[in-house]
């Protein structure tokens, strides 16, 4: 029970943060509501009005006043249109409150992912970042939907219990036992179902896994002929799923007619009670029909109040962890030093470098080389050596836990901030596509002509497969967009490297999906090219290897060796012994992967 | 995304509501079960709603104004009389709700599997033109669409009918007229919601694809925080995301106008129904037709018509999405399912090496020139095959032939000299495996992995199979050895390890033929040289046809089969096609031989 309380008053505290933020909107939306509320009591009230001073007079009597009557029709369409007024401004108010709020939120939560630093994207999992930005946010702003709708509910229950002893203290204590049972009703049925509603929640995300993992292994599956053990598996947590909402649907079914017959048992007992008060002369048949009138249109709103406290338990998880995110700190410092622009190449200087993801791990340790301008050193090294962090370090997007590099002379912390990206581009494996043109994936918003665009493309050997898609330049790509090969991408992205004409071009294995032919020809395409880059390649294929002029083989994180191919793999066996296990299984030219995956 | 007539998905969208309503209930039987009682008990369950009108009518007229003054005694009665039949019609409603219930999530779940299995049924061509995600969706969300509704906004739809039409009905036997007031009331409306129905979808097919583009964009600076950083396009970046925030806010905020003017508009009806009543039935009274109770009463039986009139719009725009997932779902059915199994009465392969044969075997994608033309092929058991060639020469349509992965479009595949359409697909499973280019793991243990090679494999058998390659360091150095978690796709492995428990898993399943669509990524040096060991001992003893990305393993092979444009251009062991000049072969050979020269 406490932690039921501690969710509800969290759960407030929760709309009090949006309601600070869109005060004038859920004034607007929450006077919308009470209007509502006070107008559909009053709707009740004309009723019993025109009972007592038109319709019973009407038939005992048998004239009628024709001006009571239109006052009794301008009454009844007056409160209509108002009540309309207010429906409209307490939902639209509430939409766009909700609304806002998400966008507030959502807009904050991505300025924060783009200025924490690197490693705090390292220690998050990409899933969860993005539920953070999207269904978290969802839950958090969830209860404002109701909220309006709720809180003039409140309002109307007690114009309602107030008009109620105004017309009859008995008939008014039979109210007020039916709203209570009501809200009471409504939250042993959330505390019922929503159990089973999470759990259900959870069963479609593991159906979802299931059927995903299954047609992604479908050539496995029919292969091995295991089409029968698949259905098995999903039918099994398929009919799970379906008992769950045959539970929830049981339970359902046995609490809204109870809901619904709540009030109606209440003006069952006003009307038997009401005779009698009426027959003892305490009120008269308008207030008796008032009175059953206001039971029946107010019981169904009471629920609102019910939706608002079922949305909270989402809702403060969701805000919690949109609020984790927000309050995360760390950002990277900049110094206010200018990169030097020139075409020649840059020098690249590491000295003593160390990173470790944390004191245990050692990623790099005392790692010292030199790159003179328009030279190519090749970074060789097992899985797990430190390549990648070493490019990471070059590009810092990560700063080193020691030692320093330096490009020209300056360390790469005392450049003002996007100074780096002005000379350096790093290409990584797996390339990364925005969700927009060929053209703005390439330039990224740069000044930059079609003629250098394409000449871009050329030197990544991608200018003929973009001049084959259907709009181009212009063609979309990424998620919405036309999908490309793993090669493709690659070379997309590294045209977006070129197209900048860096003074220091870092590539971290990032021709692997492309065919072996195709990426000698980009790296001839980069050797011979006008502009003369720094090169750095993190290469797996000899034949990548030995294109450049020196090699640094290293070896868990540590500098092994350095010099030419051809030295080291003279006076190093082990160098020796990795570069050759790819030479097992050097690459046929001309042939693409995935072939057997692809509808030809 | 389709590529070619016959290869794609049957979308269903040629079909009409009804039908759609009727194919579903053919392949989900069990939502036509106990349907006639369903209805009569929501039949009862919507007379509840009637009970307060007519016991308002009954009390004002005979309890309040009878003959003799008002009369307690009358209306306590009555009273009961109501309680109980609100009991009865409340349980009613009950039986109602779980029974819809319960035969809608019995049918949906049956409709769901059969779905599911017949996505693996497709033919493979048909699998790889729709995108992973859509499939999934089908099997799931779509289904979960189609199930909401039946159980939501079908429900609200049956009891709405039913309540507007008892309404209706008592209306009519306490006043034809006032019936028809409160019907020419509510007309336009009625007759309005089909239009705000429209506007609605249409409004929400603008808001969905805006979420599809602002769930785009938020995720650039996670997915691609590395070169939003690298490049420096943070403010551009940012500026997309705010830009797909505030287009998605804009369309969320002038759909939600269509359902806020609909809804209200029913309160107004129902303010215009009332004051109508009121002066119409003081009218009709005066000529003694009706009574004050029954004027009331109607107040009372209006207001059950304004939450239909509110809920109409909604209930509606449900009705059609559930439909579209519905067809959907149907639409996978409908789409004919993999190459015939010839079943039990197919012929069963014995389990030895196997020979092949090609058989004038020609290849034609649908709709698409041929792939393979004419291929003769003799393969005989037990030896080592390996087929190179560039791509789009039509050597991985071979692959998928020998593995009845596809059946050819003239001639005929044997394995054993029997057409490979005439064995049992049984047989023709545990003789033939594929070890495809990516090892695609399950996201569970090793064991299940590699048992899923073959089933009723034990532990013991499971380790054999890893000795047998020649694996049992390795497996020896896994923290958890065969119970070691591989992760959702075997994401904790890496592609070589990936590669190994592929291998693995062949070994276990001990085919006749084994077919290898050799990897190209670049793996770990340590690692290439283990699958290369594994790789050898797998093909030992055994009729394999590697699809060779490398010339090693073509040279390591007894005979190569060059393909070039669909036809077989070489034949003939490595060294012998390597000497044979100007051939494709030497080509190939010539710049690997200049590479590893560097």
């Amino acid at each position: 029970m406490a932690k039921r309380r501690g969710t509800t008053s969290a759960g407030f505290a929760v709309l009090g943060v949006a309601i600070r933020r869109e005060p004038l909107i859920f004034t607007l939306s929450t006077i919308g509501s009470v209007l509502f509320g006070a107008l559909t009591v009053a709707d009740a009230w004309v009723l019993g009005w025109a009972t007592d001073h038109v319709v019973l007079p009407a038939f005992e009597n048998g004239e009628i006043d024709s001006s009571l009557l239109w006052a009794v029709f301008a009454l009844f369409l007056g409160v209509a249109l108002l009540r309309a007024v207010g429906i409209v401004a307490r939902r639209l108010g509430a939409g766009v409150m909700q609304y806002r709020m998400q966008a507030h939120t959502r807009r904050a939560v991505t300025r924060q992912y783009l200025s924490l630093p690197m490693e705090w994207h390292q220690r998050h999992p990409t899933g969860q970042l993005l539920s953070n930005a999207n269904s978290d946010v969802e839950a958090a702003w969830g209860p404002i939907a109701p909220l309006p709708m709720a809180v003039g509910t409140v309002a109307m229950m007690v114009i309602a219990i107030v008009q109620m002893f105004l017309a009859d203290v008995v008939m008014a204590v039979v109210g007020l036992l039916v709203f209570p049972a009501v809200v009471v009703a409504n939250l042993f049925y959330q505390r019922y179902s929503s159990p089973l509603m999470t759990k259900a929640q959870q069963l479609r995300a593991e159906l979802s896994e299931v059927a995903h993992e299954s047609f992604d292994g479908a050539m496995v599956v029919k292969t091995l002929g295991r089409e029968s053990e698949e259905t098995e598996r999903f039918a099994e947590t398929a009919h799970r799923l379906r008992d769950v909402n045959m539970r929830a649907g049981r339970i359902r079914a046995a609490f809204d007619p109870t809901l619904a017959a709540l009030p109606s048992l209440g003006v069952l007992v006003v009307l038997a009670v009401g005779v009698e008060r009426v027959l003892g002369g305490a009120t008269d048949a308008g207030d008796v029909v008032t009175v059953a009138y206001l039971l029946t249109i107010v019981a169904f709103p009471i629920r609102s109040i019910g939706w608002l406290l079922g949305e909270f338990p989402r809702s403060v998880v969701g805000f919690n962890r949109v609020r984790s995110v927000l309050r995360a700190t760390g950002e990277m410092q900049y110094g206010d030093a200018p990169a030097v622009r020139s075409q020649a190449g840059a020098r690249l200087a590491v000295e003593g470098l160390a990173y470790r993801y944390d004191p245990e791990q050692h990623l790099l340790e005392d790692v010292t080389f030199t790159v003179e301008p328009g030279r190519t050193v090749a970074l060789v090294g097992a899985t797990a050596s430190g390549k990648s962090t070493l490019t990471n370090l070059m590009a810092r997007l990560v700063d080193p836990a020691e030692g320093r590099i330096l490009l020209d002379g300056t360390d790469l912390r005392d450049l003002a901030r996007g100074e780096l990206a002005q000379v350096v581009s790093v290409v990584a494996q797996t390339a990364f596509l925005f969700d927009d043109t060929v053209r703005d994936n390439v330039t990224l918003g740069a000044d930059v002509s079609d003629e250098e665009v394409w000449a871009a493309l050329r030197a990544a050997q991608a200018d003929g497969f973009v001049a084959a898609l259907p709009h181009g330049l212009d063609t979309q790509l990424g998620e919405r967009g036309a999908s490309l090969s793993g090669g493709q991408r690659q070379r997309i992205s590294l045209a977006r490297a070129l197209v900048r004409k860096p003074r220091l071009l870092v590539l971290d294995d990032a021709t692997s999906a492309v065919d072996p032919e195709v990426e000698a020809r980009i790296l001839e395409a980069l050797r011979s090219g006008s502009h003369d880059s720094t090169l750095v390649v993190v290469a797996y294929r000899k034949a990548t290897i030995s294109l450049a002029d020196e090699v640094v083989h290293l070896e868990d994180g540590r500098v092994a060796d350095r010099g030419t191919h051809a030295e080291l793999l003279a006076r190093s066996p082990a160098y020796a012994h990795l570069v050759n296990a790819y030479e097992m299984r050097a690459d046929v030219p001309a042939e693409s992967s995935a072939e057997m995956q692809e509808a030809e | 995304m389709s590529t070619a007539a016959g290869t794609s998905m049957d979308t269903g969208e040629e079909i009409g509501a009804i039908a759609t309503i009727r194919r579903g209930v053919h392949f989900s039987p069990e939502l036509k079960d106990g349907i006639g009682w369903t209805l009569v008990l929501a039949l009862i369950a919507s007379i509840g709603q009637v009970i307060v009108p007519v016991a308002v009518q009954r009390t004002i007229d005979h309890g309040l104004n009878g003959p003799d003054g008002p009369d307690v005694a009358f209306t306590v009665e009555m009273g009961i009389a109501a309680a109980l039949a609100l009991a009865v019609t409340s349980f009613a409603s009950y039986l109602m709700t779980s029974r819809l219930f319960t035969t809608s999530e019995r049918g949906l779940a049956t409709l769901r599997i059969k779905a599911f299995r017949h996505v693996h049924d497709l033919p493979l061509l048909t699998q790889n033109t729709e995108r992973r995600g859509a499939l999934v969706s089908r099997v799931t969300s779509d289904v979960d669409q189609v199930s909401q509704f039946l159980v939501y906004g079908g429900l609200l739809f049956v009891v709405s009918t039913g309540q507007v039409l008892v309404a209706t009905i008592v209306m009519v036997i306490y006043s034809w007229q006032l019936a028809l007031v409160v019907w020419v009331c509510f007309a336009p409306l009625f007759l309005s919601i089909r239009y705000f129905q429209r506007k609605l979808s249409d409004a929400y097919s603008v808001v969905r694809r805006q979420v599809g583009a602002m769930l785009s964009a938020i995720s650039e600076p996670v997915v691609g925080a590395a070169v939003v950083r690298s490049y420096a396009v943070e403010d551009r970046t940012q500026a997309r995301i705010d830009h797909a925030i505030d287009e998605y806010k804009t369309s969320s905020t002038s759909a939600q106008r269509f359902t806020v003017i609909s809804f209200s508009l029913g309160g107004v009806s129902a303010g215009l129904a009332n004051a109508g009543v009121l002066i119409v039935g003081v009218w009709l009274g005066f000529a003694g037709d009706i009574t004050a109770g029954t004027v009331l009463a109607f107040a009372f039986l209006v207001s059950l018509f304004v939450g239909p009139v509110q809920m109409g719009t909604q209930i509606l725009t449900d009705a059609q999405n559930a439909i579209a997932s519905w067809r959907r779902v149907i639409g996978i059915l409908d789409t004919p399912a993999d190459l015939v199994d010839p079943g039990p009465d197919g012929a069963t392969l014995p389990h030895e090496p196997v020979d092949v044969t090609f058989r004038d075997v020609t290849f034609a994608y649908p709709g698409g020139p041929p792939v393979l033309r004419d291929i003769d092929l003799e393969i005989a058991a037990g030896t080592r095959i390996a087929v190179v060639g560039e791509t789009g020469s039509g050597k991985s349509t071979i692959a998928k032939l020998l593995t009845r992965l596809m059946d050819p479009t003239e001639g005929a595949v044997l394995l054993d000299g029997i057409d490979v359409r005439d064995i049992a697909q049984a047989s023709m499973r545990r003789s033939v495996v594929l070890v495809p280019q990516e090892g695609f793991l399950f996201d569970d243990s090793i064991a299940a992995n590699v048992r899923y090679g073959r089933l009723d494999a034990t532990d013991e058998e499971i380790v054999a199979a890893a000795d047998d390659l020649g694996l049992g360091d390795w497996l020896a150095g896994l923290p958890g050895g065969i119970a070691t978690q591989v992760g959702q796709r075997g994401e904790s492995m890496s592609a070589g390890e990936r590669q190994l428990v592929a291998l693995w898993r062949a070994q276990l399943a001990d085919p006749d033929l084994l077919v290898l669509d050799e990897a190209t990524s670049a793996v770990d040096p340590a690692l290439e040289m283990r699958i290369s060991r594994a790789l050898e001992r797998l093909m030992r003893g055994r009729t394999s046809v590697t699809i060779a990305h490398r010339l090693t393993t073509a040279e390591g092979a007894d005979e190569v089969i060059v393909v070039d444009k669909g036809r077989i251009v070489q034949r003939g062991p490595h060294a012998v096609l390597a000497q044979q000049e100007g051939s494709v072969y030497a080509g190939l050979y010539a710049s690997w031989v200049a590479q590893q020269a560097s």
